[in-house]
């Protein structure tokens, strides 16, 4: 692994090698490796190791971004060079900053109105995850294979592990690190007809369980078996967490002050009024333990823990330290909540800003089982998972997408079999505007979106407009 | 480079790998953008590893190692062949390649200007005045243009002797006018969304698509929108415009034959495919009129599909995929040859960059134009009442590749033979078959365009690829529109 001292020493390096005003070096990668399955046999196992310097340079306002993968004298002073040239032929950017100092970027020079204060990142760095080989990883694949044989299914999936940092140094002292690791499963059952999925990730694997993960995909696929079609309409849905979270996930670029700023946020004239049920209280929140990550942006400022929905009204959007300084100038400034930089900034240069991503729903007053949400449910469908899933109308953030791997009918609070995948076009305001019921949140996984840490949710008239093959 | 692939695969063949190959790949890439009047990202990449592949004890290995000292390239072969004796722990049957004869190659995309020695000041001042030009016109409240470009060096030897060298180069660009008024954000984009056009063609291909002269009446059409009607609901024929057939192509005809989706090899991620091994030269995928082919050679054009060999060395090849609406052929590797009775690979396994494993990737995979000249404005001509849709907005398909949901930025009503009122928010959706066996008109070769997909996403972990579709605008009839927006 790529460690801070021997990062500290590269990013010297580079400061010898530079004639910029200031320099800024971000280090990124690990290593990683990956076992994958399909037909019931491993088709795929690979393993990796790399690791990225990613320099900015700034000459009076100016301002460009260059990356390499290797280390030695020659290679770094030609990232330097083409940084450089770069950065000196742009126009200059009047909204451009100083970079952060170290206190800058823990929050100690803050004025005026500031977020809640960050609280300490757990580790996220486990030996045993660390310690995960391909015999191991092998073996938890047998064990996902032995369930798949038992049940006369076919699987496929992944099982994934990796160590990895972030790193930010600059020339005005400020240097921080960041060392987690990771572990993913993800496996889908197949029947002739029917399917069957669960993933999860952590990043420590001591909390991943094959053996359980399959034998619910496989109990899904099992399940759904002999899908019957019923029409498309407006149903009673009960998303796991994987499905919430994947469809949520899409609305999470809008909570950004550039994005309102550039007038393409859903959230535009919004913020502070009520856009969602009583029942939905969102915070972004590194430090949360079910979340992972590092604890700093892209320019190395202290994530904050920003409540964005309480309540279902929208409190505030996330800002990297330009975006403030420019919404505060703005025609908006007096009307979109606390504005300051929040430390979810992407790396600079960029157009996008910032955006929070270490999303947590907080839990409901009166949680209910998954059981407990079909026990009460008339009519209606369960969905596993949802499937290339994407914007149609932006400000009435109205998404399609598909159901997948596990779609099933419930009627009179029971289970009554699979039925065939739907295709929904459904407004995320409208969505969370009827929300009926939660889970207690949970860390979920799912392909859409990045993990988060939600429930599962039973709403009221999700909309389905066609019905698939399948 | 050729010693480095030496030092891994002596080690791969110590170690007792029956089959190894290796690449060695340097990337280069500049990514240039604006917003608003300014430089949004200005920045320059490049990324030097080397991977290696083998086969040992019947199964599969692969690992990666950005340090290309000999140490380190040993290293990382050992590991490969330990990987893979891992993997044959949870096997069924050995690992079999259909023959390749091995090659000794150099190619080169062929380009005009090296996009690389066109100095950044030019390029800035190009995309800052597209950006003036669009936000010139009221009411536009964001405008985005983006420049990149890409060169991509490999060097692929294997232990059966095939030793290619070879260079890819790609250019991209495109932009964006957004108008948000009222409740409503409407947006045009040209050549086409989400990036633009782009092709393994040097920076000629900037000056092939009159940028600056196109960007006010995109502008203009972004802020019509907020004036003109809500496409209608209901069964109408539809005309494509040439890019949203390419994604429809790329969707609804390009994934599902991927045979490694078939065989089940994605059924976690990607999915799997309706086109089971059965409908091989049965199933009528489409109507007489529907020839597609998946392309990779320089003769079919400058797509994001194109080059001189795979990623396991083997040659660039045509294979016809649907023929006067037969359905005859899948993109195949020379692992999966054999399960369609074929003993080549077709030549479609590419890898993203260094370190990743090639998978079976969409080459240049296009409709071929129609036989008979018909312009767009003919096809237009010869329709009583339909849509003409341009430019994808949004698309959406379910895992076997059967209901697809496509959504466009602009739409025409078309009545007895002319272009109508403008209708906004227009969408489509349908099962694949249907909808491919409902094409009765093809425009011709002049109005065939090869259009670039940058970013299509697949695998484990996902690799991003570029894909050429080549399509001319074409007419469908009976298609559900606006489904998208019913209900809501």
């Amino acid at each position: 692994m790529l460690t801070r001292d021997r990062a500290g020493d590269i990013f010297e390096r580079i400061r010898r090698f530079s004639t910029a005003d200031e320099v800024e070096v971000l280090f990124s990668g690990g290593s990683f490796a990956l076992t994958r399955f399909a037909n019931n046999i491993i088709h795929q196992n690979v393993a990796e190791e790399n690791y990225v310097v990613s320099l900015r340079t700034v000459f009076g306002g100016r301002t460009a971004r260059s990356s390499t993968n290797k280390f030695d004298d020659e290679s770094l002073r030609q990232v330097v060079e083409s940084s450089e040239k770069l950065a000196t032929v742009q126009h200059p950017d009047s909204d451009l900053l100083p970079m952060p100092d170290a206190k800058e970027a823990t929050g100690e020079n803050r004025t005026g109105e500031a977020p809640v204060s960050t609280r300490d990142v757990p580790s996220r760095y486990f030996e045993a995850t660390t310690g995960i080989t391909p015999e191991l990883r092998v073996e938890g694949v047998k064990k996902i294979v032995g369930a798949a044989t038992k049940h006369s299914l076919t699987t496929a999936g992944v099982f994934s592990s990796a160590e990895s940092i972030d790193g930010i140094f600059n020339s005005r002292g400020l240097s921080d690190w960041h060392t987690q690791t990771s572990a993913e499963i993800s496996i889908t059952m197949l029947g002739a007809d029917s399917s069957g999925w669960q993933k999860a990730s952590s990043p420590d694997v001591a909390n991943l369980d094959p053996i359980a993960l399959a034998e619910t995909a496989a109990k899904k696929a099992i399940d759904s078996a002999h899908p019957r079609e019923i029409s498309a309409g407006k149903y009673t849905v009960i998303l796991e967490p994987a499905a919430v979270l994947d469809i949520v996930g899409f609305m999470f670029w809008d909570y950004s002050g550039m994005a309102i700023l550039d007038q393409r946020s859903f959230l535009s004239g919004r913020i502070g009024t009520k856009l969602f049920g009583d029942n939905v209280t969102i915070w972004d929140d590194v430090a949360h333990p079910l979340q992972s990550g590092a604890p700093f942006d892209g320019e190395g400022v202290r994530r904050q823990r920003v409540a964005l929905v309480e309540n279902g009204i929208v409190k505030r959007v996330v800002y990297a330290r330009a975006t403030a300084e420019r919404m505060k100038r703005s025609e908006y400034g007096e009307k979109v909540g606390p504005i300051a930089a929040t430390g979810h900034g992407f790396t600079l240069p960029n157009e996008m800003g910032e955006m929070p991503q270490n999303i947590v729903f907080a839990a409901s007053r009166d949680p209910k089982t998954l059981e407990q949400m079909i026990a009460s449910t008339e009519r209606g469908v369960l969905v596993t998972r949802l499937w290339y899933i994407r914007e149609v109308e932006p400000f009435e953030k109205m998404l399609t997408g598909m159901t997948r791997d596990g779609t099933f009918l419930v009627e009179n609070g029971r289970v009554q079999g699979g039925v065939r995948n739907f295709r929904f076009n459904e407004s995320l305001i409208h969505m969370l505007s009827n929300v009926e019921a939660m889970s207690t949140p949970a860390r979920a996984s799912g392909e859409e979106s990045f993990d988060m840490v939600v429930p599962a949710m039973k709403i009221k008239d999700f909309n389905f407009t066609e019905v698939t093959k399948f | 480079m050729k010693h480095v692939a030496d030092w891994a695969l002596n080690t791969a063949s110590v170690r007792g790998a029956s089959y190894a190959d290796t690449r060695v790949v340097a990337l280069r890439s500049r990514a240039l953008s604006t917003k608003n009047g300014k430089v949004g990202s200005a920045s320059d990449a490049e990324s030097v590893g080397m991977s290696v592949r083998v086969i040992a004890d019947g199964a599969w290995g692969f690992a990666a190692s950005a340090d290309l000292g000999r140490g380190a390239v040993e290293a990382t072969a050992a590991r490969a062949v330990e990987i893979a004796r891992a993997s044959a722990r949870v096997k069924q049957h050995d690992v079999q390649l259909a023959p390749e004869k091995a090659v000794v190659a150099e190619w080169t995309t062929p380009y005009k200007i090296d996009p690389f020695t066109i100095p950044v000041e030019q390029n800035i001042d190009l995309l800052l005045k597209i950006d003036a030009e669009l936000r010139s016109v009221a009411g536009i409240t964001l405008a985005e243009t983006n420049l990149n470009f890409n060169r991509e060096e490999q060097w692929f030897v294997s232990s059966e002797g095939a030793d290619i060298h070879q260079t890819k180069l790609s250019t991209g660009v495109g932009y964006a006018a957004y108008a948000f008024a009222g409740n409503e954000i409407q947006k045009r984009s040209y050549p086409t969304s989400y990036g633009g056009q782009w092709q393994n063609k040097g920076y000629e291909l900037i000056e092939e698509l009159r940028l600056v002269e196109n960007a006010r009446r995109i502008a203009e059409e972004a802020v019509a929108l907020h004036h003109a009607d809500q496409c209608p609901e209901g069964k109408f024929d539809i005309i494509l415009d040439s890019s949203q057939l390419g994604l429809q192509i790329h969707e609804s005809v390009g994934h599902p034959i991927e045979l490694d989706r078939v065989l089940g090899m994605e059924a976690n991620f990607a999915g799997t495919s309706f086109l089971t091994l059965d409908k091989l030269r049965t199933l009528r995928y489409g109507s007489d009129l529907v020839n597609v082919v998946a392309d990779a050679r320089q003769e079919h054009g400058p797509g994001l599909g194109t080059f001189g060999f795979d990623d396991e060395g083997v040659a660039a090849q045509c294979t016809p995929i649907i023929t006067n609406g037969l359905f005859i052929g899948y993109l195949s590797s020379r692992e999966t040859a054999h399960t369609i009775g074929e003993n080549r690979s077709g030549g479609t396994l590419r890898a993203e960059g260094w370190n990743r494993l090639p998978m079976i990737r969409m080459t240049n995979v296009s409709l071929l134009p129609g036989e008979k000249p018909l312009s767009l404005e003919q096809l237009v001509a010869s329709t009583d009442h339909g849509i003409l849709m341009q430019t994808n907005r949004s698309w959406s398909i379910d895992d076997k590749r059967y209901n697809f949901q496509f959504g466009c930025e602009i739409g025409w009503e078309i009545k007895n033979g002319k272009r109508g009122r403008m209708v906004k928010n227009p969408s489509y959706s349908g099962i694949t078959t249907e909808f491919w066996n409902s094409l009765d008109a093809i425009c011709s070769r002049d109005e065939w365009t090869l259009w670039g997909t940058p970013n299509c996403g697949k695998g484990q972990p996902q690799q991003v690829m570029g894909t050429g579709h080549g399509a001319a605008p074409s007419r469908f009839r009976n298609i559900k529109v606006g489904s998208a927006f019913k209900g809501n």
